[in-house]
């Protein structure tokens, strides 16, 4: 059991259990539904026992397992594309919600907000920003550009701020009242 | 655009740090959670119908 020198013979299929936690939360962060991230899961754990052969041990296991399961996600998406583009006007009311008063962004407010990015900001998010994959590993688990990587992470970080109301986002919401809308701007300025 | 560059730069890289530390805290208080029990059933049947087929062969 020498972590240094793998033997040759070891099988990766070993290292599925380990990778599950972190699958599992992409899954979350890009379904945003408990059961069907476990349903991707475990779509993404059968198809990669299946097709271990596929897999160049000298690479990375868990990027190998999270393109998996994201091409699953977005193939299962493009079935069910209707409810997507619903999500996008079902939150908006949602949004306005008061952060805590103790000025610390709200974990559900920050939540509710990344809930709304379209799925491919979210994904970018979670691979760059949260679970420390570098642009290069995301670009190639996403099939894109590094560059593209980089943009669309810049993008989603905006709309993200912009729904946090922690830029000039104001006309997104033309709805949002002007104490909710203090009150956020103050909370992100106590953040700093 | 609509704002002068030099107060902006610093308070956007503010937010985005903040939004990343965010992003850390929700990833991370999901992969904190407890996994359901059907991976760990699934991997043990994997591991079963592997063996009985004469393993790794």
């Amino acid at each position: 059991m020498t972590a240094a020198f793998p033997a040759p013979q070891a099988d990766p299929r070993d290292r599925l259990a380990g990778a599950i936690p972190k699958l599992r939360a992409f899954a979350i962060s890009l379904a945003r539904d408990a059961t069907m991230a476990d349903d991707l899961v475990q779509d993404t754990i059968l198809k990669a026992w299946s097709n271990i052969e596929k897999f160049d041990p000298a690479t990375n296991l868990d990027a190998w397992l999270f393109t998996i399961l994201r091409n699953t996600f977005y193939s299962s998406l493009r079935k069910t594309r209707r409810e997507v583009q619903d999500s996008e006007g079902v939150h908006a009311a949602s949004l306005s919600v008061k952060p805590a008063h103790d000025g610390h962004m709200a974990m559900q407010e920050f939540q509710r907000a990344f809930d709304k990015l379209s799925p491919e900001h979210r994904e970018v998010l979670i691979l760059v920003g949260a679970s420390g994959f570098s642009c290069e590993e995301a670009a190639e688990m996403m099939g894109v550009a590094i560059g593209t990587v980089k943009s669309r992470a810049s993008r989603a970080r905006k709309r993200l701020a912009e729904l946090l109301h922690l830029q000039n986002g104001e006309d997104m919401f033309s709805g949002t009242d002007g104490a909710t809308q203090a009150v956020v701007m103050r909370t992100a300025a106590a953040g700093f | 655009m609509k704002k002068d560059k030099e107060g902006d730069v610093p308070n956007r890289q503010a937010i985005r740090a903040q939004i990343d530390e965010n992003l850390k805290r929700v990833y991370t208080a999901t992969l904190n959670e407890e996994l359901p029990d059907r991976f760990r059933d699934l991997l043990e049947q994997l591991k079963s119908k592997a063996a009985g087929k004469g393993g790794t062969e």
